[in-house]
């Protein structure tokens, strides 16, 4: 038996993160105590330093905060490259689909979807929110 | 007491070179980047030997302190290849500046060199890829920059004619430069008709993929008195870190350049209106507009006009990144050094036709990651200090 202060305190943040995200999950860690929202997932929350952080289910939805295009060399279709801030505040790197690249902007709303990615995982994008 | 100010204009530079701008066919990077520094210690009229405090940062050699150390034969006191990304080399003059106050040190060599055009054929970068970017396959550094971009674009209007005239800017300075590695005209016409690489950012928004090597000697003041050339002091030095992915950066209009402008500026003693010649790390035409307003030499969302307006090129009223810039002097990789050499070439009056006429202070600033750290100097000669 391992001594109580030599375990592991928690399960690795970032492959709980994306096993959550291969069962068809998006999850994300909050603290308990002060119910700060924390993406990327890591050990400790960023500049607090809280440690008690929980895996919680976000809304999905989010706005658009930053987009490009990736301009392939054809046949290879541009790809849309986006940042989303979360209604939860935090913001992550991800794809707006659904709609043409270029046609992502500034202030959109998009909800979460997961899709197979390009490579062997599953990956989360987002695609415009047909309720708003 | 200002934080930093007992160190202001206690270290100089004493020694400035470059080897292989452009293309340096066959040439290794170590190689480009053993000519730079033993020219830079030629210039500074010092021996090999003299130099006692090592610092560079290749993108491809983590361990590359060792290897120059080797190459030159010389057993430095302090071996430093400490990695900001291209801010590192004005990281490394802030750690000079420290380790020569304190005696730790003498003389101090700061190098670089990249073949990324002949040897490479393409951009090396030393930035790990995110868990959490790579399934996206962001075109990075360009599709960072371009989120930036893309931000900038939305709160304050700037365009992409805007952004051009960042490069044409860079360009006419270049076309004064022999060195250059990119001459003839360039209109903002020229710069929208390239082909776009992650929107708003075309072909000539980005930064040269070039072979080159820089490198600098630093001493402490007494010593710099004696030698070869005009001291050039080391007003403040200050660098800054807020984030490595885009992501996470909190207002992506605003980068650390604010940070360590402020820290430098106060280290200093002198206020942006005081600053003569500005040479910052342009990777893409979105960095000149937002350095220029994190360093406050503009208001925040002003910089597109003030590019624009001409402020920047020959005969503006700010003259910024007068060897052509990474955009069409040379971008080797990281270019942070030749922020540094041309800061002093323009100081000791050595810039021939771009030479901006009475200058007596200059900034250096360097960016290295997706916006992420930001380091800055101030430079002046002797009188200013």
């Amino acid at each position: 038996m391992v001594p109580e202060e030599f375990r592991l305190t928690q399960p690795p943040p970032t492959s709980t993160y994306f096993e959550h995200l291969a069962q068809g999950r998006f999850m994300i860690q909050r603290s308990a105590s002060t119910g700060e929202w924390v993406f990327y997932p890591r050990m400790l929350a960023p500049g607090s330093g809280t440690e008690d952080l929980e895996w919680v289910e976000p809304s999905g939805l989010g706005t658009v905060y930053a987009t490009t295009v990736k301009r392939n060399k054809p046949p290879k279709e541009d790809v849309n490259i986006a940042i989303v801030e979360l209604d939860e505040g935090p913001r992550l790197m991800t794809h707006v689909q659904s709609v043409p690249a270029e046609q992502v902007f500034i202030g959109m709303r998009v909800r979460a979807a997961i899709v197979d990615g390009p490579d062997e995982a599953r990956i989360l994008v987002f695609k415009p929110d047909e309720a708003e | 007491m200002t934080r930093g100010s007992q160190l202001r204009g206690k270290t100089a530079f004493v020694g400035a070179a470059t080897f292989g701008i452009g293309e340096a066919p066959g040439y290794t990077s170590i190689e480009i980047a053993a000519e730079a520094a033993r020219l830079a210690i030629a210039d500074a009229g010092l021996k090999l030997s003299d130099i006692d405090g090592l610092f560079i940062c290749l993108p491809n050699d983590f361990l590359s302190g060792l290897t120059i150390a080797e190459y030159l034969g010389i057993r430095p006191r302090m071996t430093n290849n400490s990695r900001t990304g291209g801010s590192a080399f004005l990281t490394h003059a802030e750690w000079a500046m420290l380790a020569l106050d304190a005696g730790l040190i003498d003389y101090a060599l700061i190098c670089y060199g990249a073949n990324q055009r002949t040897g490479a054929g393409k951009l090396v970068s030393a930035q790990a890829p995110s868990p959490f970017e790579l399934p996206y396959h962001p075109n990075n550094p360009v599709a960072s920059y371009a989120l930036a971009a893309s931000r900038h674009m939305y709160e304050y209007g700037t365009s992409s004619e805007q952004l051009a005239s960042v490069a044409v800017a860079a360009r006419q300075w270049a076309n004064l430069n022999p060195e250059a590695f990119r001459h003839g005209p360039l209109t903002v016409d020229d710069v929208l008709a390239t082909r776009l690489v992650a929107d708003p950012l075309h072909v000539a928004d980005c930064c040269l993929v070039t072979d080159g090597g820089a490198a600098v000697v630093m001493t402490r003041a007494d010593r710099a008195r004696d030698l070869r050339q005009t001291p050039i002091a080391l007003l403040g030095a200050a660098s800054a870190t807020w984030h490595t992915e885009i992501s996470q950066l909190a207002d992506l209009t605003v980068s650390a350049a604010q940070e360590s402008g402020r820290r430098a500026f106060a280290q200093a003693g002198f206020a942006p209106s005081d600053i003569d010649v500005v040479n910052l790390y342009d990777a893409f035409t979105i960095n000149t507009i937002m350095f220029l307003e994190d360093l406050g030499f503009c208001k925040k969302g002003e910089g597109g006009p003030f590019v624009a307006g001409g402020a920047i090129a020959p005969g503006g009223a700010l003259p910024v990144n007068t060897n052509g810039g990474g955009l069409s002097y040379c971008h080797p990789g990281m270019y942070g050094l030749f922020t540094l050499v041309e800061s002093i070439r323009q100081l000791r009056g050595e810039a021939g036709d771009r030479q901006v006429q009475g200058a007596r202070l200059a900034l250096a600033h360097g960016n290295g990651g997706t916006l992420s750290s930001q380091a800055t100097c101030i430079l002046g000669l002797p009188e200013t200090v």
